[in-house]
């Protein structure tokens, strides 16, 4: 994919979002209300200045000679370590989700640690206990904040 | 003389010793914060706000701005030791600052580097506690449309004043905006873009979106770009520090120039990135060593830190005054105000004196508390940078979670987190600025409101806003800077011509 395509895309993308906010607003009424500007009134000039922008990106992007557009957005060599951090951070939310944000953070550095650094499993594993327990005290003992919990904290009675 | 005397008030308010340690602590939070690539000054404190819930607001601001200035000193540290800006405004700080750690100069790089933060710091805390009263004073008289006026210009500045493409920066800055419109309408009751889904009722909020767009967004690029941590070791000591303090008074012409820039870009909300690099040409340009610098200068560690330092101070006086942050972080700061139930605003120096004043005095006293503590415990800080990337990203990634779910207490929070992230990486690598966009989205609710009530007051005429010579100076200014770049665009195309005239 080159920084073109790429640039194209998103310019698409805040069209899109220009438009949605256009006809939200006028939908919710972007004129005067009775006696007073109606809600979609701001609302409908941001929509119409983000559409304007965005065509104006995308025209330069398909027309402009630029060296730089023609790269490629990212190297994929480069752009691995990229997904193999955002892959796990998604499973690492979805996992949240199911067993609590203790465990899956344990899970989640564990994880990090011995495929990225690949240490030893006693270093992997204190540190995969130590921080979610210390973060355990911090949240739900000192400062009271409750952060979402699974079944394991479940058996402990929390 | 009545400011000096609020300021002993504000004084006697941080000398309070639950103040003290909050302030120790946040400076020392906000160092490491600082340290650590992915984290910091503004989603640091983005992160620990939820925290803050509890507290009085004149100790829960004392210890976010302290975490503020720690950043602020912290991005140093990288930059000197290990060439990695651990925040964008100390990029410029590499430049001469790594090179002096080659040769062997670490200590007087960090020392000159800290001293200069703090002197910045401390010219624009002064500017701070003699000027903010007066612009205070002043916006006293400000109606809704004045307020508009100024919430416009700042946005246009962002415009006027961007070194990237204007049409870009408007786009990230509408998007902010629509996002602060998404949920209830408060005056109307009407609910907006929110397609039936209830979990948008409350709208996007701000804390998540700069968690992700600099937190997430942050560690990505610094995936791709490939870390390794090399670092020079420093040796700090006593001897060191004063060798350094003799040099540095040569340089006054330096750190003058520096923190006028920078004082002037943090007030307009130029920020403390640009401040820093344009300081650093500036001093290139007028220095007689201006041919020597890159290659390790203590003239060109001065330049970049005292003005963003100076920057990102003067950066909370139209914070507080205005009600404009900045800075980004000054953004999140006036979020916090908010959310403690502060109104921003000239109101806030008759209203709430003890908080703005206790906010200043933690200023002057915070940046003497976090000089001594980065003097004396940089091997500290530094061996956090040492601690390996596989251990310290996992642990920065599920410290973001922790502040984006603790902000609502919702799962949504996290997911949108991530989807900030990544919006932040595209950003950066297209050259949207992230800035203006945080900054919409933070002062939406108020621009609007002021612009309604504009429009209301003038029955839908546009005309409101050159009614008096005020408005209509404030807005026009405005205007100038909207359409700053077609200006220069169409001056340049004029000279060009005049060359090609001349040359034939």
């Amino acid at each position: 994919m080159t920084t073109r395509s790429v640039e194209i895309v998103v310019a698409v993308v805040f069209l899109v979002i220009g438009a949605v906010v256009i006809i939200d607003s006028l939908r919710v009424g972007a004129g005067w209300d009775s006696d007073a500007p109606g809600a979609g009134y701001f609302p409908f000039y941001i929509g119409l200045m983000m559409t304007a922008a965005s065509i104006i990106i995308l025209i330069q992007a398909l027309v402009s000679k630029s060296s730089e557009l023609a790269k490629t957005f990212v190297d994929p060599v480069a752009f691995r370590p990229v997904l193999l951090v955002l892959a796990p951070t998604l499973v690492y939310v979805l996992v949240i989700e199911f067993l609590g944000i203790y465990v899956a953070s344990a899970i989640f550095i564990g994880a990090f640690m011995v495929y990225f650094g690949s240490y030893g499993w006693t270093k992997t594993i204190a540190v995969s206990i130590l921080v979610p327990a210390a973060m355990f005290m911090m949240f739900e003992i000192w400062f009271l904040v409750p952060l979402p919990k699974g079944p394991l904290e479940a058996l402990f009675g929390y | 003389m009545e400011e000096i005397q609020a300021l002993f008030h504000g004084f006697a308010v941080v000398l309070q010793p639950f103040n003290l340690v909050l302030m120790v602590i946040g400076i020392v939070l906000g160092v490491i914060i600082g340290v650590l690539p992915g984290l910091g000054g503004a989603n640091g404190v983005a992160i620990l706000l939820p925290l803050t819930f509890s507290m009085p607001p004149t100790s829960a601001i004392i210890m976010l701005s302290c975490i503020y200035w720690g950043a602020l000193f912290g991005g140093a540290i990288t930059s000197i030791l290990f060439n990695i800006p651990g925040e964008p405004w100390s990029v410029a700080t590499t430049f001469d600052g790594h090179p002096m750690a080659q040769k062997g100069q670490a200590g007087e790089a960090l020392t000159g580097a800290f001293t200069s933060s703090f002197v910045g710091a401390l010219v624009a805390v002064v500017l701070i506690t003699f000027l903010a009263p007066l612009v205070a004073r002043f916006a006293l008289r400000f109606g809704p449309p004045e307020f508009f006026a100024v919430q416009f210009l700042t946005f246009c500045s962002f415009i006027g004043m961007g070194r990237g493409s204007p049409f870009k920066t408007m786009a990230s800055m509408m998007l902010g905006f629509a996002m602060a419109a998404v949920g209830l309408d408060t005056v109307t009751g009407t609910l907006r873009m929110t397609f039936g889904w209830s979990e948008l009722l409350r709208g996007f909020d701000f804390l998540i979106a700069v968690i992700g767009l600099f937190g997430i967004g942050e560690i990505l690029l610094t995936m791709e770009e490939g870390l390794a941590f090399k670092g020079m070791s420093a040796k700090l000591n006593l001897k060191v520090v004063l060798q350094t303090w003799r040099q540095l008074p040569a340089y006054w012409l330096t750190s003058l120039r520096a923190s006028t820039i920078g004082c002037w870009m943090g007030i307009t909300p130029g920020g403390a990135t640009p401040a820093s690099f344009m300081s650093y040409g500036i001093a290139k340009r007028f220095s007689k060593n201006g041919d020597k610098f890159g290659t390790g200068e203590l003239e060109g560690v001065i330049a970049p830190e005292t003005a963003a330092h100076a920057a990102g101070t003067s950066a909370l006086l139209p914070m507080l005054t205005l009600g404009i942050p900045g800075s980004p972080t000054a953004a999140v700061l006036l979020g916090g105000l908010l959310i403690w139930g502060l109104q921003p605003g000239p109101l806030l120096f008759i209203e709430q004196k003890e908080f703005v004043w206790g906010l200043i005095a933690s200023m002057y006293l915070g940046n003497i508390v976090g000089l001594i503590i980065v003097l004396t415990c940089v091997p500290f800080f530094a061996a956090i940078l040492r601690v390996p990337f596989s251990i310290i990203a996992p642990i920065i990634l599920v410290i973001c979670a922790v502040g984006a779910y603790t902000v609502h207490n919702a799962m949504l929070d996290i997911w949108l987190m991530v989807l900030f992230g990544v919006i932040g990486y595209v950003f950066k690598k297209l050259d949207y600025p992230l800035p203006p966009m945080v900054l919409a989205l933070v002062l939406g609710d108020m621009a609007e409101s002021s612009f309604r009530q504009s429009m209301l007051s003038s029955q839908g005429s546009l005309s409101i806003f050159w009614s008096n010579p005020l408005v209509a100076t404030i807005f026009g200014l405005g205007l100038i800077l909207l359409f700053w770049p077609l200006i220069s665009w169409i001056m340049q195309l004029a000279k060009r011509r005049a060359v090609v005239s001349s040359g034939s």
